[in-house]
């Protein structure tokens, strides 16, 4: 060891600092300062009062040279509550991410389970192309949805040259479209989980069930559905979650009144430019996702512990 | 289960549902017609209107130094957490660290950009930086959402390599910085390229969160094709998705060839 390093490593240690808690200290105080303050900040802005000012809110603490007076402003979260615009957009978040996650489900599982079943070459080439869509750009696909949808799209227009309708079908703009539109971007995030739980899946034990007599319908019900539980429930989680908040999709593709959260938290900032009642709206919206984060990580758990 | 028709028609069905809008996207971006959807020739005029767009070349430019930039630093960071969290053991701020760590994974885009651009108007007003708010503002953001990331891909190799070597080194006499660089960073090298491309994708493609913090002038790529698309049919954005998804698949194309001819020099 070289002198110069003795001398520095000894005075950071008489500060309390070893090169390892500075290994430790760098991405936390980075984390902390960018992550977690943050939401203290906004924690503290949703209590206070909107004003034509800028930045466009009055300060929380107001100091006259004498004392301090704390100004805590509760009007945020009463009008949240209130007002039944933010109930019903919370609930029909909540509603659009449980259906498309069921839906991906639905599409994901027998996908995964073809792929996780299929002979080597091809079950990398299935795999890759199950994960090629999500490095192109999200927005570009979900505008792509928009020349499928529309009354002069894609899918009307052959509709119609095949004579199968003679007036185009409204797709664009409803919640039907919104649907769509989260079930094909969060597909391979159902996909992933379940082809990861699947291909570790002994083939010896649906051999035994189906040698005891079980049949394909049974052999899935009690073997293969039981065992894949934790992939379920992963995939189901990281659809879910993110497609609550979605802002994108539900802009794109839905109507004027398909207001999901993260479009309400979206015009609340930028149209009314009322940050505040924004800020509101983030920290309800963080305690209406932490109870599906909490029940699906403990049924994970459970689903873990079982295997 | 049973040998059926049903799970292949499932799996193509699905990746027809994948595959059809990109395929529309490519084919009407080689329309003549202004319309996106109706046929009317092949031309190329709408990638011609790109490359003479100013807005969409600078948009472009800016996101792709961003993209550089906070992959890079998110890559270090992002290292760093992986590396603390499964050769540290136990400290005191470890369940702190675990939690920061993962939960932008999972937190909506819109209160990650709204608390982060709340955190730099206070910021400004107290400390007086970040002055005013730009590129500068958006890598800070997406350092911060991808690092979680890459903590994650590297935190899966660690997992995955044989700790012993490292332990062999230690005690053979060389230091842990030592160990680190010589011996841990070459074997999870792959992960950390994996990191920085999908940091370098995440942060390319983000629109919700750079929205949020960004000021005038900075305007992103995803921002100036959302205020593109938003205002309605518009071919020379078809146009930009064919190139971007050219791109996509050459290097995707190129990253499995190399695999390929690892995986069978292994065999050999």
């Amino acid at each position: 060891m070289t002198g110069a390093r003795r001398v520095t490593e000894s005075a950071l240690g008489r500060l309390g600092l070893s090169g390892r808690a500075l290994v430790v200290a760098v991405p936390l105080v980075w984390l902390l300062v960018f992550f977690l303050i943050p939401f203290l900040v906004v924690a503290k802005i949703s209590l206070s009062e909107v004003t034509i000012a800028r930045p466009p809110y009055l300060p929380l603490l107001e100091w006259d040279g004498l004392r301090a007076t704390l100004n805590l402003n509760f009007e945020n979260y009463a009008y949240l509550w209130n007002d039944p615009l933010y109930g019903n957009a919370y609930l029909f978040s909540v509603r659009v991410a449980f259906v498309s996650a069921t839906l991906a489900l639905l599409i994901g599982f027998p996908m995964a389970y073809y792929i996780a079943r299929s002979p080597e070459p091809r079950r990398t080439l299935l795999l890759t192309a199950v994960i090629l869509p999500f490095w192109t750009s999200f927005l570009l696909r979900v505008y792509a949805w928009q020349g499928f949808l529309r009354s002069n799209g894609v899918i009307n227009n052959t509709l119609i040259s095949l004579g199968i309708i003679d007036t185009p079908i409204v797709m664009l703009q409803t919640d039907f479209a919104v649907y769509i539109g989260i079930v094909y971007t969060y597909l391979p995030f159902m996909i992933l989980p379940l082809y990861a739980n699947l291909v570790k899946l002994d083939d010896s034990l649906l051999e035994a069930s189906a040698d005891l007599g079980g049949r394909p319908v049974a052999t899935f019900f009690y073997v293969t559905l039981p065992l894949s539980m934790p992939g379920i429930i992963a995939g189901f989680m990281l659809v879910f979650v993110p497609a609550i908040g979605e802002f994108v999709i539900p802009e794109l593709l839905g109507g004027p009144n398909t207001l999901m959260i993260g479009r309400v938290l979206w015009n609340e900032f930028f149209a009314n430019r009322d940050w505040p009642v924004a800020s509101a709206v983030a920290i309800a919206m963080l305690v209406v996702l932490v109870v599906p984060i909490m029940a699906l990580r403990s049924a994970q758990a459970r689903a873990e512990e079982k295997r | 289960m049973k040998r059926g028709i049903f799970l292949p028609l499932v799996t193509v069905l699905g990746f027809v549902f994948l595959y059809a809008p990109i395929l529309s996207l490519i084919v009407f971006s080689f329309n003549e017609s202004r319309l996106v959807t109706v046929w009317g020739g092949f031309s190329t005029r709408w990638y011609g209107q790109l490359f003479r767009d100013p807005q969409i070349l600078n948009a472009a430019w800016i996101s792709l130094r961003v993209a550089v930039v906070s992959a890079s630093i998110a890559v270090v960071l992002g290292t760093l957490v992986a590396f603390v969290l499964m050769r540290f053991g136990r400290f005191r701020s470890r369940a702190l660290l675990t939690g920061m760590a993962t939960a932008p994974l999972v937190m909506p885009e819109v209160i990650t950009g709204l608390s982060l651009l709340l955190l730099f108007v206070s910021m400004e007003q107290l400390l007086g930086w970040p002055a005013g708010r730009g590129e500068t503002t958006i890598i800070i953001a997406h350092i911060t959402f991808c690092l979680a990331y890459v903590a994650v891909v590297v935190q899966s190799r660690l997992a995955g390599m044989d700790q012993s070597v490292e332990e062999a080194a230690m005690d053979l006499g060389a230091r842990p910085v030592r160990v680190f660089f010589d011996i841990t960073l070459p074997i999870i090298a792959p992960a950390l390229v994996a990191g920085w491309l999908l940091a370098f994708t995440l942060s390319l493609d983000d629109l919700v969160i750079a929205s949020f913090v960004t000021g005038p002038g900075a305007s992103t790529l995803p921002m100036v094709i959302f205020s593109k698309v938003r205002l309605g049919v518009s071919p020379d954005v078809n146009a930009l998705a064919t190139i971007i998804i050219g791109i996509v698949a050459l290097g995707v194309g190129i990253a499995m060839w190399q695999m390929r001819r690892a995986i069978r020099r292994d065999r050999e």
